[in-house]
């Protein structure tokens, strides 16, 4: 992964400085609380319901065991001794002091970690695959390009206060992991027709109170011109995104005004001017970025291991856990782990301090000390060797991370909610409890299969509940909370947005809702069909008469 | 005491404000404000000046003076001789553009003074204005940020090519010089300096 040389180290060092400086301002009564406000945001520094909340970047999800012990100590020594994973794969503390937060950057500055634009409007931490460099099926790994974007977009000093907040993910493969058509910008890498690394550009799309699907700006961008088509696409958005408005502000709402073509003239318009400026990205910097982006030093492995074999046939637990937390590896005799951040019971995307040192040992043991966080708000050991898998299963589920639900109805992308968070209309962790604790039984999750079930506690869509399978989304009713359930969205290449199916519900009948859109399912399935497949087939109609035909009965 | 920063030749200090800011005067008509600046209708802005306003603005007969972009525009022909010897400069608002500038003044090295007031510090449209003016229009005179100008966008607005900040008047100057110096080794290129550190600094080490 990427190595800090001195001049990033500076930056963040700097950084600390002038983030102490202004926190001390702020305490001293001499910067208000609407000055101080967008610069703690931009350090990722809420003001939460209870206490404040800090959003530490890891940028396109990747740690290394080192970075991860040190999360695990900041979380014991300021917080609560825990954290939470959120979806854009960054680390949240729910329980920091303001005055303690300049000496947990200092901290995390020691081992080359900041929370910079983690929040605020400006251009936020960029995402992608958590697969990226080992995927078969990638094409181009984007981790070096992700951080030649996160140093352009790193104090930017044009795009500083943007009208709303910015959001960029990049991906290499065919199949897109990283909800591409869910960001203000998408980069999409490929192979053109000349065998060289060009970029899909999508804009756009976005969650949030109004969830657009982001739309092709240009087919085909040489990669040398990323930074400054940027540029391009951001400043027109700097200058003519809506002020007045915040829920209006994002960039999807400008490209529906201007409609993309329109859009695309003034980006082109820009861009004429931008392109080939000195931000223009140089072979020697991508080779030099690429460097740390290199293949680990894989041992030449047999594709089979008869140990792995062995225990795979005679421990069905084992077998259980390999059939959804484990994953192809481009390396003969490798694969990737997803340890499950969800547990039935337990908020989702939640890791304590303790479980954060278990799963750095288990990186600096069996995955040469690197691990990803995922969107799905899991921890992947991408590299390690059939013949470890059975004793990493071991540790991992005497931790409590070895939950065999990865990809499955209780893997549930879930936002803090209202339990943490002052934005929230309702709490989404009770909720995804209670439905873990619903079809807490294995052998009928598998049964179930695929799925996608996204809990947001309010329309910000922390939770990606629009994409979700099944989306659930915390209302407020009367001052009480609901919850409106969604059903057909989804990510990757077909995204699509979920259609709400009716009035919303209390709390204590969502586990009850979800069990009869899984009986719908179950009786109308083909046998290859996943659930969204049902979905896509028949529409909301059966899945909607089914669940409310309690109440149309009653009434 | 003055509270003007000014940067020469890289170096901050603060000096004497030898420009004085023309205002318009308070509008009796209601003003309109705006949905945004949707491009697509191409709204001019937030505020609508109107002629009575710019007639009624009171320019004093001698001195430096800066005027609303508008008000230069209507009376570029009674000031001529004022703005050949270099003592008119312009301001405008965040929702103005500069294309209105440069067909109001054709060659904008002829001004000597820029100025683009921000009415609230976290209006980021200020950066993109300053960038554009260095990068796109050439102009080499100076630049300066007025209005709700605070110490912590003093770098962002170095680095988008102001060279003079005129500090809110309850706030400091002496305190915010240090911020111009935030970051010394900033990663991408921008308006003051347009090689990103890739390009300037040998980072293979």
């Amino acid at each position: 992964m990427y190595k800090y040389d001195e001049i990033d180290q500076r930056i963040v060092d700097e950084r600390v400085a002038q983030y102490r400086d202004q926190t001390r301002r702020f305490l001293a009564g001499e910067l208000s609380e609407d000055e101080f406000r967008p610069l703690r945001l931009q350090n990722g520094l809420y003001i939460q319901r209870y206490a404040p909340m800090l959003r530490i970047a890891v940028p396109y999800g990747m740690l290394s065991s080192k970075q991860l012990h040190k999360l695990g100590d900041i979380a014991s020594k300021y917080d609560k001794a825990y954290g939470h994973f959120s979806t854009r794969q960054n680390l949240q503390l729910n329980w920091p002091k303001l005055e303690d937060t300049p000496d947990i950057l200092a901290e995390l500055a020691t081992v080359e970690m900041h929370a910079i634009q983690t929040s605020g409007n400006c251009i936020r931490n960029i995402t992608t695959d958590q697969f990226a460099g080992v995927a078969p099926d990638e094409v181009i790994d984007p981790r070096a390009m992700a951080e030649v974007l996160r140093q352009w977009s790193t104090f930017h000093p044009e795009f500083a206060l943007l009208p709303r907040k910015f959001k960029i993910a990049v991906s290499g493969t065919k199949v897109d992991r990283a909800v591409i058509q869910g960001h203000d910008i998408g980069l999409e890498f490929y192979r053109d027709t000349q065998n060289k690394v060009a970029i899909k550009v999508w804009v756009g799309g976005g969650m949030g109170r109004t969830p657009i699907l982001g739309l092709v700006i240009r087919e085909h961008l040489e990669w040398q011109h990323a930074l400054t088509y940027c540029e391009a696409i951001v400043r027109v958005y700097n200058l003519h995104g809506r002020r007045d408005n915040m829920y209006k502000a994002r960039i999807k709402i400008l490209v529906k005004a201007l409609g993309i073509d329109e859009f695309r003239n003034q980006v082109d318009a820009e861009w004429a001017h931008l392109k080939d400026t000195p931000n223009t990205i140089t072979e020697a910097e991508l080779a030099r970025v690429s460097k740390h982006f290199e293949d680990m030093p894989y041992e030449t492995l047999p594709a089979h291991d008869a140990s792995f074999d062995a225990a795979l046939s005679s421990n069905t637990a084992f077998a259980a856990w390999v059939k959804r937390c484990v994953h192809p590896h481009k390396t003969a005799g490798y694969r990737a782990i997803t340890l499950s951040l969800k547990p039935h019971g337990k908020a989702p995307g939640d890791a304590s301090s303790e479980q954060m040192h278990v799963v750095a040992d288990l990186a600096e043991q069996y995955s040469f000390g690197e691990l990803r966080v995922s969107h799905e708000q899991n921890l992947i050991l991408a590299d390690v060797k059939l013949g470890d898998l059975f004793a990493l299963w071991e540790k991992a589920r005497a931790n409590g991370l070895a939950t065999p639900n990865i990809g499955l109805l209780t893997d549930i992308i879930c936002c803090p909610g209202g339990d943490f968070c002052s934005l929230a209309n309702a709490k989404s962790i009770p909720i995804a409890q209670a439905i873990q604790m619903q079809f807490d039984n294995l052998d009928y999750l598998h049964d179930i299969g695929d799925i996608e079930l996204n809990i947001s506690g309010c329309m910000n869509a922390c939770g990606h509940h629009h994409v979700g399978h099944i989306g659930i989304l915390g209302v407020d009713k009367d001052s009480a909370e609901f919850y409106q359930v969604s059903i057909g969205g989804k990510q990757g290449n077909d995204a699509s947005l979920g259609s709400v199916i009716g009035p919303s519900f209390a709390a204590e009948e969502m586990p009850g809702v979800i069990q009869k859109l899984i009986d719908v399912y179950i009786k109308e399935r083909t046998p290859e069909e996943r659930f969204i497949d049902t979905v896509r087939r028949l529409g909301v109609a059966p899945f909607k008469a089914h669940v409310y035909a309690k109440e149309e009965l009653a009434a | 005491m003055s509270n003007l920063i000014k940067l020469t030749n890289g170096t901050a200090s603060i000096v004497e404000n030898e420009w004085t800011l023309i205002q318009l005067p308070a509008s009796q008509a209601e003003q309109r404000v705006q949905a945004g600046k949707v491009v697509l209708f191409k709204l001019t802005g937030e505020q609508t000046v109107t002629p009575e306003q710019i007639a009624a603005t009171e320019i004093p007969a001698t001195g430096k003076i800066i005027l609303p972009l508008t008000v230069f525009i209507t009376k570029k022909d009674v000031l001529g001789s004022r703005i050949d010897i270099g003592s008119t400069g312009i301001w405008l608002d965040t929702h103005e553009t500069l294309e209105s500038l440069i067909s109001a003044v054709g060659d904008i090295n002829k001004l000597p003074i820029i100025a683009i007031h921000v009415e609230r510090f976290a209006d980021g449209r200020i950066f993109s204005l300053g960038t554009l003016l260095r990068t796109r229009y050439g102009y080499k005179n100076e630049l300066r940020a007025i209005g709700d100008v605070l110490r912590d966008q003093l770098f962002f607005l170095k680095r988008s090519g102001f060279t003079s900040f005129e500090i809110r008047a309850d706030r400091s100057a002496e305190d915010a010089l240090a911020s111009l110096n935030d970051f010394s080794q900033p990663y991408q290129g921008a308006a003051d300096e347009p090689r990103p550190v890739f390009q300037r600094y040998n980072r293979i080490a």
